[in-house]
């Protein structure tokens, strides 16, 4: 009972980060079908964005609390001169996003190494995030119980901000419809511009919040990046919700399988696990409804 | 015959001539060497041009194939090293010096090319068929295909015991009863790779011109008209995706000879996105192009990091960057620009927005989602 807990709460904490990854691609691929190589390299600048506001403020109760916001805003700039400077020219071809994002992800990378240095840095975490509380007999760390109540509010404010608000109504229209959208006069440029900033922000406080899970170093995006896309494609695109089941079940099914077997093993069958599963859901978990013949 | 025919023919001939006969002649044993490595990464480039340029497919996940290759003839010269009956060195070194029985047959160099030859083409197979009949593409297929390359070198570093971990396997004495240290028969290896590059860029020439090849850059074009006219585009992509596969395997097994190592960085995710950039540069759509562009960015990162230490990765990301944003046909664009001929597919030039986005999404998407888009 305590090891299936235990891995429950293991496979859960893994969904949580994914799930903050996965949040910003499902929004940006699904409402302008690009495919962001480079989100792994704005959670790299929210990780050393922690790190930088670390070093600044000498408080590292108080730190975590101002690197959350800061990475949000860091990743949504560096999202916007992203879509500013390249994306906007590709819009034609959003296959071809996937290889030009990788490019900026490369330079982000090496600048980050120039920077800061190949080794990688430590984030001291908050005292109030040390130790565990003990649920029904198991010590749950306080740091994944913080990232997966983080995940949690990340979901819950996308969510209200795009039920409740004008932005909102708009980012759900171009996806509907572009063109419709474009006829009662939403400018879809500037919702695109949005989107990505709110997209491209989420994966600056995801990298926030991995520093309280290991160091910090110029690949650090990389080695999430590749399972967060699979999120987004099991998860199918368009729905949030989609994307939290999705972002869950690989989670869990990656900490049950590395239980039994092993970390490697695990990971090569969670991908034949999802290949099958596109047999059956090729669409993804839920998709928006299309009249598209493809 | 036209001059438009013979064209590709006499680009060719120039490829042939500056390989086999001018870089043997000027280059040093170690120069050339590396050379033949280029010709290795080429040889999987050409596969990714038909993939890729012909069939619009994006392959980012080559890096198995070419490993799939790669580890089949490290894991035959490992056993021919050490002989009959006998460990390879890091077996006793990691493990408890007992060759697994899935390598026992391996010792036979004639099985260990039917493995790099047939290997692939069935895991290709097998994925394309679950993948392409499904009608997953565009940017599910790049996804799922770049996973595959992950799961693989994450699997690789995981059994150390049996692949060599991290490390790989490196340190080969002999190919196929040829001293490795002796420069004549790394000559030899050269020459080998070389000339299966150049009869992989003819046999793609005879590709491209056939019925196959005008099928696929229908594909590639027009998914749905080639359904609507009676033929089930699945099966294009999956053999040219197959013949992509075998190529890449080819070039990973001549590679480990070549360069005395394969380690899973070479199949990664980063190799394999990397075998992508010569295949961007040189024209992804073009026939000698992939090839060309492949010895380039070869030439290119070994100059470059041996003048500059780090800088390579700026060069790599800005050659992504600037190639695809503003050539996307490639070094073949400007020539075929010269000659008056612009590019003129939709697959090169794109398609406008809206009709785009939604072209994206797999076939059942009409079917399913019962539910009104309410989680949004």
């Amino acid at each position: 009972m305590d090891a299936l807990l235990a891995q429950v709460f293991t496979g859960v904490s893994a969904g949580a980060v994914l799930l903050l990854i996965a949040l910003g691609l499902t929004l940006t691929f699904g409402q302008m079908g690009v495919i962001n190589m480079a989100h792994g390299e704005f959670i790299m600048a929210g990780a050393y964005t922690a790190y930088v506001v670390s070093l600044v403020v000498a408080s590292t109760e108080l730190s975590l609390l101002i690197a959350l916001p800061a990475g949000f805003v860091i990743g949504g700039l560096l999202g916007l001169a992203l879509e500013a400077s390249v994306l906007r020219w590709m819009y034609a071809r959003p296959l071809d996003t996937l290889l030009v994002t990788y490019g900026v992800g490369l330079v982000l990378q090496q600048v980050a190494r120039d920077v800061f240095g190949a080794p990688a840095k430590e984030v001291p975490a908050p005292g109030w995030l040390d130790g565990s509380i003990p649920i029904l007999g198991y010590d749950f760390p306080l740091t994944r119980l913080f990232i997966i109540v983080l995940a949690g509010l990340c979901v819950a404010a996308l969510l209200a901000v795009l039920r409740f608000t004008a932005l909102g109504r708009q980012i759900r229209a171009t996806v509907g419809n572009r063109d419709l959208a474009e006829t009662i006069g939403i400018s879809t440029r500037r919702t695109d511009r949005a989107t990505f900033f709110i997209g491209s922000g989420l994966a600056g406080v995801a990298g926030v919040a991995l520093t309280l899970l290991g160091s910090t170093g110029p690949n650090l995006g990389t080695s999430y990046i590749v399972q967060a896309f699979l999120v987004v494609v099991v998860g199918g695109i368009g729905h949030l919700k989609g994307t939290i089941v999705a972002a869950l079940g690989i989670g869990l099914l990656q900490a049950f399988f590395a239980h039994a077997l092993t970390g490697s093993v695990a990971q090569v069958i969670v991908f034949l696990a999802i290949v099958a599963f596109l047999q059956v859901r090729p669409q993804g978990i839920l998709s928006v409804r299309t009249r598209s013949l493809a | 015959m036209s001059m438009k025919k013979l064209s590709p023919y006499v680009g060719w001939l120039l490829l042939a001539v500056a390989l086999l006969v001018l870089a043997p002649a000027v280059l040093s044993d170690f120069r050339l060497g590396l050379l033949a490595k280029y010709c290795c990464y080429a040889i999987a480039a050409v596969g990714i041009g038909l993939a890729w340029g012909r069939g619009g497919m994006l392959v980012l996940g080559q890096g198995l194939y070419f490993g799939i290759g790669a580890y089949a003839m490290a894991m035959h010269l490992k056993l021919a090293d050490a002989g009959p009956g006998g460990v390879p060195d890091f077996m006793a070194l990691y493990g408890d010096a007992t060759v697994p029985g899935w390598w026992e047959p391996l010792r036979s160099g004639a099985f260990a090319v039917v493995v790099i030859l047939v290997l692939p083409a069935l895991v290709a197979g097998l994925l394309g068929l679950a993948v392409f009949k499904r009608r997953i593409k565009g940017a599910y297929f790049a996804i799922l295909s770049q996973a595959l390359a992950a799961a693989f070198a994450i699997l690789l570093v995981g059994q150390v015991k049996t692949t060599g971990g991290a490390n790989g396997l490196n340190n080969f004495q002999g190919f196929f009863g040829y001293a490795l240290f002796d420069p004549a028969n790394k000559r030899m290896l050269y020459f080998i790779a070389a000339g299966i590059l150049l009869v992989s860029i003819l046999a793609m020439a005879w590709l491209y011109r056939s019925r196959f090849g005008e099928l696929l850059v229908a594909v590639r074009d027009g998914e749905e008209r080639v359904r609507f006219l009676g033929t089930d585009p699945a099966n294009v992509k999956l053999a040219a995706y197959v013949i992509a596969a075998v190529l890449a395997s080819i070039g990973g097994a001549l590679f480990v000879p070549i360069a005395g190592i394969v380690s899973p960085d070479d199949v990664g995710v980063v190799a394999s996105i990397g075998l992508l950039a010569g295949v961007a540069l040189g024209g992804r759509a073009s026939l000698l192009g992939p090839a060309v562009g492949a010895l380039l960015v070869g030439y290119a990162e070994t100059s470059l990091s041996e003048a500059f230490p780090g800088s390579w990765s700026y060069f790599q990301g800005a050659l992504f960057v600037l190639v695809i944003l503003l050539l996307p046909g490639g070094l073949a664009q400007l020539l075929n620009a010269r000659r008056g001929n612009s590019v003129s597919s939709r697959f090169l030039r794109g398609v406008p927005r809206g009709k785009q986005a939604q072209a994206e999404l797999p076939r059942s998407a009409s079917e399913a989602a019962p539910e009104e888009a309410a989680a949004r």
